[in-house]
C-alpha cells in the first residue's frame, strides 16, 4: 500500500469528520501551546539570570578576599592577619599561570565610611568607589562608551583621574542638556570627598534588552517623564537580582588604586605599599573546566606569602551558576509535568476517537479486508490517521502558542520577557508526533486484528 | 486442470463449548471459465465455503489448491494478497465505503496492489464502462440506486482482473427485474471466459447457471452438472423440494 495513499486517506477522514477531529486536537493543541509557552518563559528567565552572571564577570572570575576570622588552629596569630596585599598580586603574577588579569581593589561603600560625590552643589550616591588597576574593566566586565579607562601610568603617579558610571553622570550633570543632546562629562571636574578630580572616562549605559528597547521608544515618541520609571522593577526575584547588578554597575567610580590610597584613604597606613591591605583580588581563570585546579594554584601561592596564615577566602560564581541551573531545573520540571499533562489528556482524547471511530468503521474495514487489505495495511492506516491528527492538532498548538506567548507577556508587563526557541517548538511538536503514534497503536492493533468475515457481517 | 481443487475440507466452530461442524468433508474441482452456483438453505455452510473458496477464512483441516498452489494453510498475508489479485467479491449488501465516490470505490483494491494512480483512475473507469456506470463515476454510494451500487460493486470485483469472482447471493436485496439484470450480467461475465461463482439460496437464481453444487449439512448433497446429464433430473427433483421447503 502507497503511503502517500494512506496519508491521503487518513486527512480525507479527519476532514470527513472535522469537528470532531478539532475537538480531537484541542487537547494535543492545548499541550503543545502550553509546553511552547512554558518554554519560552523558562528560557526568558534562564537568559536574564545567565545574562547576570556573565555581567558580573561570569564563571571565570574569582575573588580573593580579606579573611578577618582566622580558623581556629589559627585563632592566636590573629594580630599577624594581613588580609590581601599587593604583595599577593604581584606573587601570584610570578607564580600562578593557570589565572591571568590579576586585579587588585580597595572598595569604598557608601554604606560604610564616608563617601561624598558632588559637583556644583549636586551630589550623587555612588554604590561603590573602587580604587584599582585598568584590568578592572575586563574582570568586572565594564565597557568604556566615552573617554578612556585610567592607565597603569595614572596609577603610578596617583592621578586624579576617575572613570563613572552613567546614573554618576545622570545624579551630577543630567542625562541629556537643554537641546536633547547626551552629556557627555568627559574632562569635567568633580569631586570625590572633595577632592577634585578629571572625568576620563564613561562606561555604558547597562541595561536589559528589553529596557533599551522600552528605552529607544520613549526618546522616539519624545517622552519626558524619568526613565527610571519606565523600567522594568522586577517582580520576581530572579528580575530583581539582574536589575540590581545593573544599578550597581550604573552607580560604580573608578579611580586608580594609588590614587584612591594617596589621596582618598583616611586610614592611610605607614609601611610599604605592598603591604597595604586590599578589600579584593579578582582574576580570571583561563578553563573554567579546570577551576579547581586553579583555586588550589592561587591557593598554593598565597599560602606561600601569607605564611600559612588562612586569613584569606575565596569567592566564585559557581555558586550563583548553581543557582541558576537549579531554578531553571525545577522551573523546567514543573513546567514540563503540566504540559506532560495536557499532552497526555490530548492522546487519551485521540485514543478515545480514534477507538470509536473503529467500531463505527468495522465494516469498511472488513470491506477493506475482503478486497486485499492486509493486517498490516489496517493497522498502518488507523495509526497513520491518529497520527495526522496529532500532526495538524501540533501545528496548530505551535501555531497559536506565539499568540499566546505574547498574550502572556503583555498581560504580565513586569515579567521577565520570554524567548521563543525553535528547539521548545520542534520538542513540543516531537511530542505531540509521539503522543499521536502511542494513541493511535492501540486501535490501530484492534483494528487490524478484526476477521474479515465477522467485519463484513457487522451492522 | 483445475482452478480450485478441495479435497475434504472441514470446517468447526467452537460456540459457547458446542463444536458446529460447518463444513464436514468437502471436495471439489472447479475449473477455470466454470460458471457455478451454489445452493443450500440457511446454516448449511455454503456461506462458509465461500469464505474458504475466497480466502477469507482457513479450513481446519483438509487440502485447498489455487493454480496448482497449496493455500489452505497460507499465511492472512497471503490470503490478503491472493484475495487482492486473484478473487473479486460481490455482496448482497454492496458493501461500498459510503464516504468514497464510485470511482474511489472501485478504485480500492487497486490501493492494496500498489498501482499508480493514474494507472487506477484509469482502470477503474474501464471497470465501470464495463458495467455501465461511466457517467456516476463521481456520485456517492448513497446516491445510486440499489443495481447501480450492485453494478458498482460488479466493477470493484472486476477491477485487478481476478481469476474468480464470488457473488454472495448479489441479487437479494434488489427488485427481481434489476437481479435479473445483475444475473445477466455475470452470464456475460461467464461468457467472456471469466470463472464466476454464485451463492445463493434460490434455487431460479442457481437455474441460470450450467453446474450446481448443493449444501446441506455442510457436505456436498448433491451436484447437477451438464456433463453428468444423467443425473440432472434428480437435481430437478431436489430443487423442486427446496423450493417447497423455502415457501
Amino acid at each position: 500500500m502507497n503511503f502517500g495513499t494512506v496519508i491521503q486517506s487518513g486527512i480525507k477522514e479527519i476532514g470527513a469528520h472535522w469537528f470532531r477531529s478539532l475537538l480531537t486536537m484541542f487537547g494535543v493543541i492545548c499541550g503543545v501551546a502550553s509546553l511552547v509557552t512554558m518554554a519560552s518563559f523558562i528560557k526568558g528567565k534562564e537568559n536574564l539570570l545567565r545574562e547576570s552572571l556573565a555581567e558580573t564577570g561570569g564563571l571565570e572570575k574569582i575573588t580573593v578576599e580579606s579573611e578577618d576570622d582566622l580558623p581556629d588552629y589559627q585563632k592566636h596569630l590573629e594580630g599577624e592577619a594581613k588580609g590581601v596585599t599587593l604583595k599577593d598580586v604581584y606573587a601570584l603574577q610570578a607564580g600562578a599561570p593557570m589565572v591571568h588579569d590579576i586585579t587588585p581593589s580597595i572598595n569604598k561603600s557608601r554604606y560604610r565610611g564616608y563617601l561624598r560625590v558632588s559637583r556644583k552643589g549636586r551630589g550623587a550616591r555612588p554604590w561603590m568607589l573602587q580604587g584599582t588597576w585598568p584590568t578592572a574593566l575586563e574582570i568586572q566586565e565594564h565597557e568604556i562608551e566615552h573617554g578612556r579607562m585610567f592607565t597603569m601610568m595614572d596609577d603610578l603617579l596617583s592621578n586624579n583621574v576617575c572613570v563613572i558610571g552613567t546614573e554618576i553622570r545622570n545624579s551630577l550633570f543630567d542625562e541629556v542638556d537643554d537641546q536633547g543632546e547626551t552629556i557627555i562629562p568627559i574632562g569635567e571636574r568633580i569631586l570625590i570627598n572633595y577632592v577634585p578630580f578629571t572625568i576620563v572616562g564613561m562606561f555604558r549605559e547597562y541595561m536589559s534588552d528589553e529596557d533599551r528597547k522600552k528605552k529607544e521608544a520613549a526618546k522616539a515618541s519624545g517622552e519626558t517623564r524619568s526613565l527610571r520609571n519606565i523600567f522594568s522593577r522586577g517582580s520576581d526575584s530572579n528580575t530583581r537580582r539582574t536589575q540590581f547588578i545593573y544599578y550597581q554597575k550604573n552607580n560604580a567610580i573608578m579611580v586608580p588604586l594609588n590614587t584612591l590610597v594617596a589621596k582618598l584613604d583616611s586610614s592611610y597606613e605607614t609601611g610599604s605599599k605592598l603591604d597595604r591591605k586590599l578589600s579584593e583580588i579578582t582574576m580570571k581563570i583561563e578553563d573554567v573546566s579546570l577551576l579547581s585546579t586553579s583555586l588550589q594554584q592561587v591557593r598554593n601561592v598565597l599560602m606561600r606569602t601569607h605564611k600559612g596564615l588562612e586569613d584569606f577566602e575565596f569567592e566564585t560564581q559557581e555558586e550563583f551558576a548553581d543557582d541558576i541551573t537549579l531554578a531553571i531545573y525545577n522551573e523546567r520540571i514543573s513546567g514540563m509535568f503540566i504540559a506532560g499533562i495536557c499532552l497526555l489528556i490530548g492522546g487519551i482524547g485521540i485514543i478515545n476517537i480514534m477507538l470509536s471511530s473503529i467500531s463505527e468503521r468495522v465494516r469498511e474495514i472488513g470491506i477493506r479486508k475482503s478486497v486485499g487489505a492486509t493486517s498490516m495495511d489496517v493497522f498502518t492506516q488507523i495509526l497513520i490517521e491518529s497520527v495526522v491528527l496529532a500532526v495538524a492538532g501540533g501545528l496548530a498548538g505551535l501555531a497559536i502558542s506565539p499568540i499566546l506567548v505574547n498574550t502572556l507577556a503583555s498581560l504580565a508587563d513586569d515579567s521577565t520577557p520570554p524567548i521563543m526557541t525553535t528547539q521548545a517548538m520542534l520538542i513540543a511538536f516531537g511530542f505531540s508526533v509521539l503522543i499521536g503514534s502511542l494513541a493511535g497503536l492501540f486501535p490501530a492493533i484492534k483494528a487490524a486484528k478484526l476477521n474479515p468475515i465477522q467485519a463484513l457481517r457487522y451492522d | 486442470m483445475a482452478l480450485l481443487e478441495l479435497r475434504d475440507i472441514h470446517k468447526t466452530y467452537h460456540l459457547g463449548g458446542e463444536t458446529i461442524r460447518a463444513l464436514d468433508g468437502v471436495s471439489l474441482d472447479i475449473d477455470s471459465g466454470e460458471f457455478i452456483s451454489i445452493i443450500g438453505p440457511s446454516g448449511s455452510g455454503k456461506s462458509t465455503l465461500m469464505h474458504i473458496l475466497g480466502c477469507l477464512d482457513s479450513p481446519t483441516s483438509g487440502t485447498l489448491m489455487m493454480d496448482n498452489t497449496m493455500i489452505h494453510d497460507a499465511s492472512s498475508r497471503q490470503l490478503a494478497s491472493i484475495r487482492n489479485k486473484k478473487i473479486g467479491f460481490v455482496f448482497q449488501f454492496f458493501n461500498l465505503l459510503p464516504k468514497l465516490t464510485v470511482r474511489q470505490n472501485v478504485e480500492l483494491p487497486m490501493i492494496y496492489s500498489g498501482h499508480s494512480s493514474k494507472e487506477r483512475r484509469e482502470r477503474a473507469m474501464t471497470a465501470l464502462r464495463r458495467v455501465n456506470m461511466e457517467d456516476r463515476s463521481k456520485h456517492r454510494p448513497s446516491q445510486l440506486s440499489g443495481g447501480q451500487q450492485q453494478r458498482t460493486a460488479i466493477a470493484r470485483a472486476l477491477v485487478n482482473d481476478p481469476r474468480i469472482i464470488f457473488a454472495d447471493e448479489p441479487t437479494g436485496n434488489l427488485d427481481s427485474h434489476t437481479g435479473e439484470l445483475i444475473l445477466e450480467m455475470f452470464d456475460q461475465l461467464h461468457n467472456e471466459g471469466r470463472t464466476v461463482m454464485l451463492v445463493t439460496h434460490d434455487p431460479e437464481i442457481a437455474a441460470v447457471t450450467p453446474r450446481r453444487i448443493e449444501i446441506r449439512d455442510g457436505k456436498i448433497a448433491n451436484e447437477a452438472d451438464p456433463t453428468l446429464a444423467g443425473k440432472a433430473p434428480r437435481f430437478e427433483q431436489i430443487i423442486k423440494a427446496e423450493s417447497k421447503a423455502t415457501t
